[in-house]
């Protein structure tokens, strides 16, 4: 059917249409194109040089390797609490099912902002939680762990949104022929579910962490970005723009940028393979 | 739609409900009630803990008022060019062939990729006031883009971008062309084409499209505090607001005002949630 479309599209473009094409490049080249050319270009202004020592700043690497570190501590957990989300909003029937399904956009719709000062009145000195916790000796805000618990929050959706139509997907008589055949729900995860659920997984997962990776407000909020503990990447940009460290902060944007970017890529170039298998 | 499948499956599945299922389901509950429903609260109830006069006051400050109005009407303005534009682009995308095509689809995604401290920090290099063509603007035409409101425009329009494109798209993909073939047979022009049959079977998707990018300007802050800056009364939005009466411990300005906030989005959401399900039946 849609092949018949693409035949009877007429291959001529009239006036109206090249002028809407124009206005849309033009647009789109202002509104994108300029600002990642300027990116480039503000990073390469003292040479390779400028970007090499400016990547290669120990203040930088130590901010790149904490970023590093949570967002690969956040992705791991999500993907473990995501997929169960997912799995009791697709497999189960309770009763507070839809509140729960409202939920989930709920991190999409909070400023980072107010995230990570949520985060602050619940952990913080004077906090809901707080002096619970300091009793235990565990200091969340202002330190790795809130940092962590933002991470969490911002990322919350994308594995959830990610698995719940692949859990849905699955077939469930493979599942049925192995209880049937007596193996044990562990097994049956492990041996029948699990491999069809993988690629939804690393999609999944590659998504969380492109955004951990570029977390900023709800961090800089949570974290109080003190250099050299708790701050990350987008933090030492933020700090590397007020100092006037100009090279240093395009560079430590343009890798940041790069990463996320790669990332997502790799996810779609996945997606795609698995779609069109 | 799933349970309905096999009605076999969903009898074996009520009768088991095995002891690993309920363990499934309270790790649910505990991870939805430590994360979103316990900040929420704790939230609401502190920027109300001392009323609604005072909740009241607190918003209606005038460096706060500013910052809500500034936050609203850059995000209106965001919400039309993207809705224009948005639909312009999915248009072009999905009815023409031209080279570099490919390229503008895939572009269109970028900014969901970009953090967008990022966007923030590409926008005050090609903007910013000693760069070339930030002096132009700045000197030659007295438009001041950066720590201004031009700015904050601009990396909201950035940053929603794929919002409007990509809510449209698949739609305007689905849409049969024989009504509109009939229409050009009878004589009917393009412009009335797109009005009387395009325009309102997309209707919907643009809406949606369009709650969506504002829900998601209201709380923008990585890109715009870098461009915008943090001057009160002339380039400070809302989110920014909060955190200076974070930084400035006046707690309840600053649960009043992110409670303002995610009320806001949450009611552009919810209203873009009842649409979809409005155009789904």
């Amino acid at each position: 059917m849609a092949e018949n479309i693409q035949t009877q599209k007429p291959k001529k473009l009239g006036p109206g249409a090249i002028f809407l094409i124009a206005a849309v490049l033009i647009y789109l080249a202002v509104l994108m194109i300029a600002p990642i050319v300027a990116l480039i270009a503000g990073t390469f202004r003292d040479g390779v040089e400028g970007l090499l020592s400016a990547l290669s700043n120990v203040e930088f690497l130590a901010a790149f390797w904490l970023t590093l570190k949570i967002s690969l501590l956040v992705t791991i957990i999500q993907a473990i609490l995501g997929t169960i989300t997912a799995w009791v909003l697709a497999r189960q029937d309770f009763i507070a099912k839809s509140i729960l399904n409202g939920m989930i956009d709920i991190p999409f719709a909070v400023s980072p902002v107010v995230v990570g000062y949520m985060l602050l009145l619940v952990f913080g000195r004077n906090g809901f939680l707080g002096p619970v916790l300091a009793s235990a000796g565990i200091q969340v805000a202002f330190a790795i762990p809130g940092m962590v618990l933002a991470t969490l929050f911002v990322t919350m959706p994308f594995m959830i949104r990610e698995m719940i139509p692949v859990i849905r997907g699955l077939d469930r008589r493979q599942e049925l022929a192995a209880a049937t055949l007596g193996a044990s729900e562990w097994t049956i995860f492990w041996r029948v579910t699990f491999p069809a659920l993988r690629t939804g997984l690393i999609y999944g997962m590659t998504l969380t962490l492109a955004r951990a990776l570029g977390e900023f407000g709800a961090v800089l909020v949570i974290g109080g970005g003190a250099q050299g503990r708790t701050e990350t990447a987008t933090l030492y940009i933020y700090r590397a723009l007020e100092e006037r460290q100009y090279v240093g902060a395009y560079s430590a944007a343009l890798l940041i940028g790069l990463c996320t970017v790669i990332l997502v890529a790799i996810a779609d170039w996945l997606r795609h393979r698995s779609t069109s298998k | 739609m799933s349970q309905a499948v096999n009605p076999a499956l969903s009898i074996t599945k009520k009768e088991k409900r095995s002891p690993s299922e309920l363990g499934l389901r309270s790790i649910t509950f505990i991870y939805f009630a430590v994360m979103i429903l316990i900040p929420l609260v704790v939230i609401f109830q502190d920027g109300f803990r001392e009323g609604w006069q005072e909740f009241w006051r607190q918003i209606n400050l005038p460096i706060a008022a500013h910052a809500i109005q500034l936050t609203l009407w850059t995000s209106a303005l965001m919400t039309l060019v993207n809705g224009v534009m948005g639909l312009a682009t999915a248009y072009v995308l999905v009815r023409y062939e031209f080279p570099g095509k490919r390229l503008i689809n895939a572009i269109v995604d970028l900014p969901l990729a970009i953090p967008t401290l990022v966007t923030g920090v590409m926008l005050v290099i090609l903007y910013g006031p000693q760069r070339a063509l930030g002096a132009f603007l700045k000197e030659e035409l007295g438009f001041r883009v950066i720590f201004a409101p031009p700015g904050i425009v601009l990396a909201l329009l950035f940053i929603t971008l794929p919002f409007v494109v990509r809510t449209i798209q698949p739609v305007l993909m689905d849409v049969d062309r024989a009504q509109e073939n009939a229409a050009a047979t009878l004589g009917a022009s393009n412009w009335v084409i797109f009005w009387r049959i395009v325009f309102p079977s997309i209707l919907l998707p643009l809406l949606n499209g369009v709650l969506l990018s504002f829900a998601r300007a209201v709380g923008e802050f990585g890109s715009v505090v870098i461009v915008a800056g943090n001057i009160p009364m002339v380039s400070q939005v809302a989110a920014v607001y909060v955190l200076g009466e974070v930084e400035s411990e006046n707690r309840l300005g600053a649960s009043a005002v992110s409670i303002v906030l995610m009320t806001i989005a949450f009611g552009m959401l919810s209203i873009s949630d009842w649409l979809y399900k409005r155009w789904e039946r």
